[in-house]
């Protein structure tokens, strides 16, 4: 009887920032990162954020179609998503352009993508990332179902799953994190809280303090990170990543983040946010802090980098190159019947060969016109 | 052979598969110790375990989400929504993925998946747990609808849904659960998924159904043989999706006449289209309109009421009599 107070045990999160936006450094935080690490992890962010503006460009001449920038998160999923062995399973939305690359997808599968072309969510054989998911949160309940699979073969892998903070308030969120956390699945959810959900701010998203502390209610760790700060996105991640293997199931990281440019190309940002604001959040660049990061630290040489800068520049052009040449090769419209059954069903079949008979006789009348 | 009833012939094919395969995975609500609402995964939690009955959290979408994670991975999940009426909190995690990852991925990754749901009236149930909505996913691309219409068929096809490479939804009717019995083979058998069959041979007209409606169809065919000595042919789909046109239009060609019949609602229902299929492929054999004897296009009545809105075999001989009219 009566009113007592129950204080459940992971009542706290914690924030994590570890080198702010002016260089300042806390080097009693600062992760030990293998040099060759650090490399990857610049060389994805350059070369994410290269192929970002190119898109963006490309999309601009009418070359690509629909395209949702991801300038600026990039420390966010490349900080974290450096954590995956190749052997772990990787489960995008559709802003983590960077971390897919470093992962293996490759340049061309996204402009193909981008193109209207099947065969840009064709992950590579023997890849444990899943394609791109645009239903928002929706990918959230995979990652956690290849979890249990992982758990119930006992193979050690670790699942990571990507979303926004728009996703948090989805329903498939909330029972992907509850269904985790009763499964104790080995699963990393990274919320990359870029603060807006197309014109939505985060304040009409939700009325917590924190993204993170989400968390609490699912009975999981939650940590909030300046997601700008790719060290502090790495130590966040290495310790989920750590304890998931360990088997001591899934943690929410909410990575602080922005998103610099509009939701997708078809969006425009002015309508309902301020310059000075995007403005603000320039000065927060997760590139240009780790750059000069790796400078101090003689990790990288002003000349290195512009020769990083370079041949990523010359990867690029190729990559566009190959994807425009390979355009020319696909499209034929009868690949839409292909692949939605093992076994084509007769009434697909029959849609199929009518399309045929269809482009056949208007490919004869074009050449008799 | 032993007399089972559909429950029973489930819980077997259930038991083979996962005997014969350890990556048949079963989840659901309630499906372990307790076996089930209907008691169709009874005695397995204690024969498999937790990791092989896996009882979730009351979350429909986590349910299909998660089903579709682990048929990536390589699992065959068997999943059970405890009623198909609260299979729409899931319905994106169908229509979005289950049905287009093998379409996305141009074959790379496929969902092996069978998600299983008792569905339609006629059992005095509560609100929401009584409707046929099949139509939803017999339209949606990339599904494979199968809906048993016995304890036999029901273990075959259910054997053949779990090994198949692709997401079906497996349709259970409720009021054949446990009306019924009929001898079920120990040894392995397993039906055609896209394959109806001829529950009665005739060739004076041709009433299709599925699921609960083949009874009353083969009743109605009994009423003509009584009153009129007329030969009705029925036929039982047995899947809905993809539909077996040829059998179909054979029967009618045969036939000249066709009743179709489902307790879905009528209005762009399953009858629908197979009534486009027949105009297309027996159009010229067709001595009079097709009929459809469905359910109203009005939500299941509460269950003091369902019996007038379920197509019984009177309101099909009698539709059956009017394809005679001239």
């Amino acid at each position: 009887m009566g009113r007592k107070r129950i204080e459940p045990s992971n009542c706290t999160i914690d924030y994590l920032s570890i080198l702010d936006e002016y260089g300042n450094l806390d080097t009693g935080l600062e992760p030990e990162i293998p040099p060759e690490m650090h490399l990857k992890m610049l060389r994805a962010m350059l070369l994410g954020r290269r192929f970002d503006e190119r898109l963006l460009d490309l999309q601009r001449q009418g070359r690509i179609g629909t395209y949702p920038p991801t300038k600026g998160q990039e420390a966010a999923h490349i900080g974290s998503a450096i954590l995956l062995k190749d052997s772990d399973w990787f489960v995008p939305s559709f802003r983590e352009m960077a971390a897919e690359i470093m992962r293996g997808r490759t340049m061309e599968s996204a402009l193909l993508y981008f193109n209207g072309y099947n065969e840009g969510t064709i992950v590579p054989e023997g890849s444990k990332d899943l394609p791109m998911a645009v239903p928002v949160a929706s990918q959230i309940l995979h990652a956690v179902g290849l979890a249990w699979a992982a758990k119930y073969r006992q193979t050690g892998e670790v699942v990571m799953a990507f979303f926004g903070d728009g996703a948090t308030s989805e329903g498939d969120f909330h029972e992907g994190l509850n269904c985790a956390a009763v499964y104790q699945a080995p699963v990393v959810f990274v919320c990359q809280n870029n603060q807006w959900a197309i014109s939505v701010p985060l304040a009409r998203q939700t009325h917590s303090e924190t993204l993170a502390q989400k968390a609490i209610a699912y009975g999981m760790p939650g940590i909030q990170v300046d997601g700008n700060d790719i060290l502090a996105v790495y130590a966040a991640a290495k310790e989920a990543v750590d304890r998931a293997r360990d088997g001591g199931g899934p943690t929410l990281i909410e990575c602080v983040t922005y998103r610099i440019m509009m939701h997708t190309t078809s969006d425009d940002p002015k309508k309902y946010r301020s310059e000075e604001e995007v403005e603000c959040w320039r000065q927060r660049d997760p590139l240009i802090r780790y750059r000069k990061y790796l400078l101090q630290k003689n990790l990288i040489t002003e000349q290195q980098l512009i020769a990083l800068e370079e041949e990523i520049k010359q990867d690029i052009q190729a990559a566009v190159e190959r994807a425009e040449k390979r355009m020319q090769e696909l499209g034929n419209p009868l690949d839409q019947f292909d692949h939605l059954f093992a076994e084509m069903p007769p009434r697909l079949r029959k849609h199929k060969e009518a399309l045929a008979k269809e482009l056949a006789e208007a490919g004869r009348e074009a050449h008799h016109g | 052979m032993a007399k089972m009833t559909m429950v029973e012939a489930l819980n077997m094919a259930l038991r083979q598969e996962m005997k014969r395969d350890d990556s048949v995975i079963l989840l659901g609500q309630d499906i372990g110790p307790d076996g089930g609402v209907f008691r169709v995964t009874d005695r397995l939690f204690a024969e498999f375990g937790e990791n092989r009955v896996v009882d979730t959290p009351l979350a429909e979408a986590s349910i299909v989400g998660m089903s579709v994670g682990m048929a990536v991975y390589g699992l065959k999940p068997v999943c059970e929504i405890q009623f198909s009426g609260f299979i729409y909190q899931a319905f994106h995690q169908i229509e979005n993925h289950a049905a287009r990852m093998r379409w996305r991925t141009r074959g790379r990754l496929h969902v092996p998946m069978v998600m299983r749901a008792p569905y339609g009236a006629g059992v005095r149930a509560l609100e929401h747990h009584s409707e046929s909505r099949e139509a939803y996913w017999a339209h949606t691309p990339g599904l494979k609808v199968v809906i048993p219409s016995g304890p036999r068929n029901a273990r075959a096809l259910l054997v053949s849904a779990i090994r198949d490479p692709d997401p079906v939804i497996f349709y259970e009717a409720k009021a054949l659960y446990r009306s019924l019995r009929e001898d079920v083979p120990e040894e392995e058998e397993t039906l055609p998924i896209g394959r109806a069959n001829i529950a009665r041979a005739g060739d004076a007209v041709t009433i299709i159904a599925y699921g609960a409606m083949v009874r009353p169809a083969l009743e109605a065919a009994d009423l003509l043989a009584e009153k009129e000595k007329m030969a009705a042919e029925v036929i039982d789909l047995l899947t809905l999706s993809p539909l077996d046109e040829e059998l179909l239009v054979a029967s009618v060609k045969k036939t000249g006449r066709a009743v179709v019949v489902h307790e879905a609602p009528q209005s762009f229902g399953p009858g629908a289209e197979i009534v486009a299929r027949l105009m297309e492929g027996a159009f010229y054999y067709l001595e009079a309109p097709i009929e459809r004897v469905t359910g109203f296009d009005t939500i299941v009545p509460y269950f003091s009421r369902e019996k007038s809105y379920l197509p019984g075999a009177e309101r099909i001989a009698a539709a059956a009599r009017r394809t005679f009219i001239k």
